[in-house]
């Protein structure tokens, strides 16, 4: 799939999140959320989009996503 | 199936609960306090001729055939305009009655022609009945003197006739349409002698304010309005009672046939949704259901370009089946999956998403809710617990303040919309939120909008925050509510969010385009209500954060105690008739039905225990995921069930492209539609005449669909389901939907006490129905959240990425209009085009002179994505800044514009909200010059289609 598109799907998760006060929290949910809801090819391939040093997540997104790749 | 009796109270039903006892031809009856004396008689079986009276409407005492003689009354007062009253002795019969009543039916017919063998209501003419109950036998007045005999017919309506010559100007018909549908098209005009009904200012039926619910024809007691069906094909001669298959009202119809010929479609006053009451789509639009452009031949192709081979059942489920396994082997398990529909039945979707997960082995599994209500689904079960609306339809009206938002229930949902109008013009007091002046805000008679938030499309979120923010720091909320009912902390946490300064009206302003002041009047009159209930639509959910605003919905009900009791909570309106079943059926990649997780291990287990398969514990691809990896390759198959993506979903050319990557796309549906022309295997679809189920409203109301007629290909939906699974080499063995049904009850809690049975026994059931609520829940969250606390959440606004520009300074929102649905596959084929015959784009004056553009122009809409070219209508229903079209044409492409922007949480389309440029053109864009070449294409291979056995 598309990279862009992940991204910006995985943005729009951050965006909705980022208004949690507690930081810790944010990531949770953005993590969460990413879990229930995307297919494990998309997880692999945002995974991979960082991995291969990919920045244009949010902070609190690409956190998430590297949470999710240690629990692969 | 049963004859067609109901029978007539001629008065409503009392609200009082005190008792009264009284006497009625010399039986001692006891009835409601209230009650008509009328009522009470037909309630102990006593008969009193009437003609101005039927029970769907108030009382009006103009026949005077229903008059009785009480003991100690004066005269002969109308039996339906007196109520019963303790002690009070009544006699319906006696020879001064008797005689009375003659000299009335005597005048009545004196001025009626005597056509009745030959007229369309033989055998269903309350005025016969009633001549003929009084035993009339002369009339000595004779037709010489003036009459209405000569009366022009009125046949301008393409489903009934207005025959003047017939009326007996009873009024029933005035009536119905202001105290039922609300619309007040008809009136009596004129006096004595020259009295008559007229639509309008004296004009046809179809040039008058008259949206065709058909409830004056419902309403008429002679001939004089009557469904062209019936003159045309005369007394139906037996019924059934069954669920419409339009809107999300969900409305009980009782389908009138004549063999397997339908008659005419008469709503069901004993249905809970809708009490007798229907929209011109329901009532009138069925005749799609035989239309000629139906399919009923499965047929395959091996590619696009090929024509058409019509091949047996057995062949085309083989080929299917044969095609998506072969992809499987060749590129892996999840290289395939379906779509449910949300226009099936519960039961037909229930055995897709099963098709997918068991016999796919995948979760690829979703439903046309992605692209209407899935922000509802997430929305509320994150914070209430459950995906679904909280009341019944009844509910609003015990609602003081009605607060809409995003929605067009006199379009959209117009049986409910009736509904709501009944309420405010009995007084509540009505907040609309839209962008557009709809018809709730300037074309209902005797309602005023007390607030219009004429927003911004895309600031749902800010204005939403900012009600709370009022409510907040005004200190107008229901702490008691909050304190027993709620998570202390996430309240805490959301007051001081909205609490902040930019979440004010006045920091909003610029955002919303709403001045401060209403805003902080509409929050004082919600939160101050002692019930105030929400309605939403689609123009909440199809925005980037129609998420966030179904939460910031939940929490405003929640902040300010609106849940839990008749008049209010938080209400979506479903778009098609089974958004809410399809959702409750596992149709989302995400969960199993009953909104469970797929990793959830014990529910997985149940399931895996009852299918006899393992099942996948991660959530499948989401529609829209579907489409991109197609267009990546490694998603090549799918079973499209009734549902029309090629049309309906965002940025149709990207659609488009997926569709023809794929190797094999199965359809299941009435008609070659525009994913049809994309596809394989075409496996012909059953209307809802021609299946047994059950539909679910937005009410959680769960109705049955019943088979009228025989299948027109051989075969109801779920059979060919079944027949796919089987030749996948998943065992399916149903032989009847009930049985579905007992299983879906087997898996699911809240289904638990569904049955056929019962739904035959009830009517209809409203979930959730279990051993706690055995008859089902009309009002949820009565004692606490099905989650146990409600969850506040925070609702930051952020602005989609869809933003004006010099080069698209226009904001685009599209919607649907009352004669046409959702795609308009159905309503197209009907006379319903009469109204809508196609997608226009409307533009205020201002935004229309400045590009000078007139009423009826070609106009080019041009946005990021696409062109399309439609005709305009200029309308000051606009705002400036934003135009609006409908989606019901293909050939309109309103969708070629539309953007691949969604919803954060779930995807949804942003329809609402495409930036665009407008400006007067020639000729249609190339686009649609391309799919109309395309369409002419796929129309020949259709038309060249070859028999079975031929080859090409």
């Amino acid at each position: 799939m598309d990279n862009s598109n992940l991204i910006k799907m995985a943005n729009n998760i951050g965006s909705f999140f980022k208004s949690e006060p507690d930081r810790e929290l944010a990531v949770q949910g953005v993590e969460q959320h990413i879990r229930n809801f995307w297919e494990p090819r998309m997880r692999r391939q945002i995974i991979e989009y960082t991995q291969a040093g990919g920045n244009e997540l949010m902070d609190i997104v690409a956190e998430a996503v590297s949470h999710i790749a240690a629990r692969q | 199936m049963s004859a067609k009796i109901e029978i007539d109270y001629g008065t409503p039903a009392s609200k009082l609960q005190d008792k009264v006892t009284l006497e009625i031809d010399g039986r001692e009856i006891t009835v409601n306090a209230g009650t008509s004396v009328m009522r009470a008689a037909a309630e102990a079986g006593i008969s009193i001729p009437k003609l101005c009276a039927t029970d769907s409407l108030e009382p009006f005492g103009s026949c005077r055939l229903c008059l009785v003689q009480i003991e100690g009354a004066r005269g002969y007062p109308a039996s339906c305009t007196t109520p019963v009253g303790a002690g009070m002795k009544v006699v319906t019969q006696n020879n001064k009655l008797a005689d009375i009543r003659r000299g009335i039916a005597e005048l009545y017919i004196s001025d009626h022609p005597l056509d009745c063998l030959t007229c369309a209501a033989n055998g269903d003419c309350e005025l016969q009945d009633a001549v003929g109950a009084v035993g009339l036998r002369e009339v000595r007045y004779g037709f010489g003197g003036d009459n209405h005999l000569g009366a022009e017919k009125d046949t301008s309506n393409p489903y009934f006739s207005f025959d003047p010559s017939k009326c007996i100007v009873c009024s029933r018909c005035v009536r119905a349409c202001e105290e039922v549908q609300g619309t007040f098209a008809l009136t009596i005009d004129g006096r004595g002698f020259e009295s008559h009904v007229s639509p309008g200012q004296n004009q046809p039926f179809m040039e008058s304010e008259c949206v065709s619910c058909g409830a004056c024809v419902q309403a008429c007691p002679t001939a004089t309005l009557m469904e062209k069906s019936v003159i045309e094909h005369g007394q139906p001669e037996h019924s059934a009672i069954t669920t419409c298959a339009y809107c999300g009202v969900g409305c009980s119809f009782r389908a009138d046939m004549k063999g397997e010929q339908l008659v005419r479609m008469v709503p069901d006053k004993n249905g809970g949704a809708n009490h007798g009451h229907s929209c011109v789509k329901g009532r009138f639009a069925f005749g799609y259901a035989t239309h000629k452009d139906r399919i009923t031949t499965p047929m395959v192709r091996d590619k696009i370009t090929d024509p058409w081979r019509v091949v047996s059942w057995e062949e085309a489920i083989a080929t299917a089946a044969s095609r998506l396994k072969k992809i499987q082997a060749d590129y892996g398990r999840h290289a395939i999956g379906g779509i449910t529909s949300s226009r099936c039945t519960n039961e037909e979707t229930y055995l897709v998403q099963k098709l997918v997960r068991a016999g796919f082995g995948n979760n690829n599994v979703d439903t046309c809710a992605r692209v209407c209500h899935s922000p509802t689904g997430y929305g509320l079960k994150t914070t209430f617990g459950e995906s679904s609306g909280t009341q019944n339809f009844d509910s609003v009206a015990k609602a003081d303040v009605i607060l809409v938002i995003g929605a067009n229930p006199t379009d959209g949902h117009p049986v409910f919309g009736s509904m709501m109008k009944r309420r405010l013009r009995e007084g509540a007091k009505l907040i609309v939120v839209d962008p557009r002046s709809i018809d709730l805000v300037r074309n209902s008679p005797h309602i005023k909008a007390d607030y219009h938030l004429k927003l911004r499309p895309g600031s749902n979120v800010a204005i939403v925050t900012a009600l709370a923010h009022v409510i907040v720091t005004e200190d107008l909320l229901d702490e008691q509510f909050v304190t027993e009912r709620c998570d202390i902390e996430s309240y805490q946490k959301w007051k001081a969010f909205v609490a902040l300064p930019k979440n004010s009206p006045e920091a909003v302003a610029d955002i919303t385009g709403v001045d401060a002041v209403s805003i902080r009047g509409a929050a004082r009159l919600y939160a101050s209500a002692p019930n105030a209930a929400i309605y939403y639509g689609l123009g909440v959910t199809e925005h980037s954060q129609g998420s966030t605003t179904v939460i910031g919905i939940a929490n405003l009900a929640m902040a300010t105690g609106n849940i839990g009791r008749e008049g209010v909570g938080v209400n979506p309106l479903r778009g098609q008739n089974n958004v809410q079943g399809s959702c409750d059926m596992g149709s989302f990649p995400h969960e199993f039905v009953g909104y469970r997780h797929v990793s959830d291990a014990k529910t997985r287990e149940l399931f895996e225990s009852a299918w006899g398969v393992a099942l996948e514990s991660e959530p499948g691809l989401r529609i829209p995921n579907m489409f991109a990896a197609a267009i990546e390759g490694s998603y090549r198959g799918i079973y499209v069930h009734g549902e029309d993506i090629a049309q309906s979903d965002p940025d149709i050319q990207h659609v488009h492209h997926a569709l023809r990557s794929m190797d094999c796309v199965i359809v299941q549906d009435l008609f070659l539609n525009e994913t049809a022309k994309f596809a394989h295997v075409f496996l012909p679809g059953s209307s809802f005449l021609e299946k047994n189920g059950t539909f679910t409203n937005a009410e959680r109301r769960i109705s049955p669909v019943r088979k009228v007629m025989t299948p027109l290909a051989g075969k109801e939906d779920w059979q060919v389901t079944q027949d796919l699974a089987n030749a996948m080499g998943y065992p399916m063995h149903y032989s009847h939907p009930s049985e579905i049904m007992a299983e879906i009850a087997r898996l699911t809690p809240q289904f638990a006490g569904v049955s056929y049975e019962k739904i035959d026994a009830m009517g209809s059931i409203q979930w959730p129905c279990n051993e706690q609520h055995p008859n089902g829940t009309p009002t949820m969250h009565a004692d606490s959240f099905v989650r146990g606390k409600g969850r506040f959440m925070l609702t930051e606004y952020v602005p989609t990425e869809e933003r004006t520009s010099s080069k698209y300074p226009l904001i685009l929102t599209t919607g649907r209009i009352l004669s046409q649905y959702n795609v308009g596959a159905q309503t197209r084929r009907t006379e319903n085009v009469a109204w809508h015959g196609e997608d226009r784009l409307e533009i205020h004056p201002h935004d229309a002179e400045v590009l000078g553009i007139a009423d009826g122009d070609w106009v080019g809409v041009k946005s990021r994505t696409g062109e399309t070219v439609m005709h305009a209508l200029v309308t000051d229903r606009m705002q400036p800044g934003v135009v609006y079209t409908t989606f019901h044409f293909p050939h309109s492409g309103a969708n070629v514009i539309t953007t691949d922007n969604s919803d954060w949480a779930t995807n949804c389309p942003e329809y609402k909200v495409t930036a665009v440029h407008v400006a007067k053109v020639a000729q249609p864009s190339e686009w649609q010059q391309q799919y109309r070449s395309f369409s002419e294409q796929q129309q020949s291979l259709l038309e060249e289609r070859l028999a079975v056995g031929e080859k090409a």
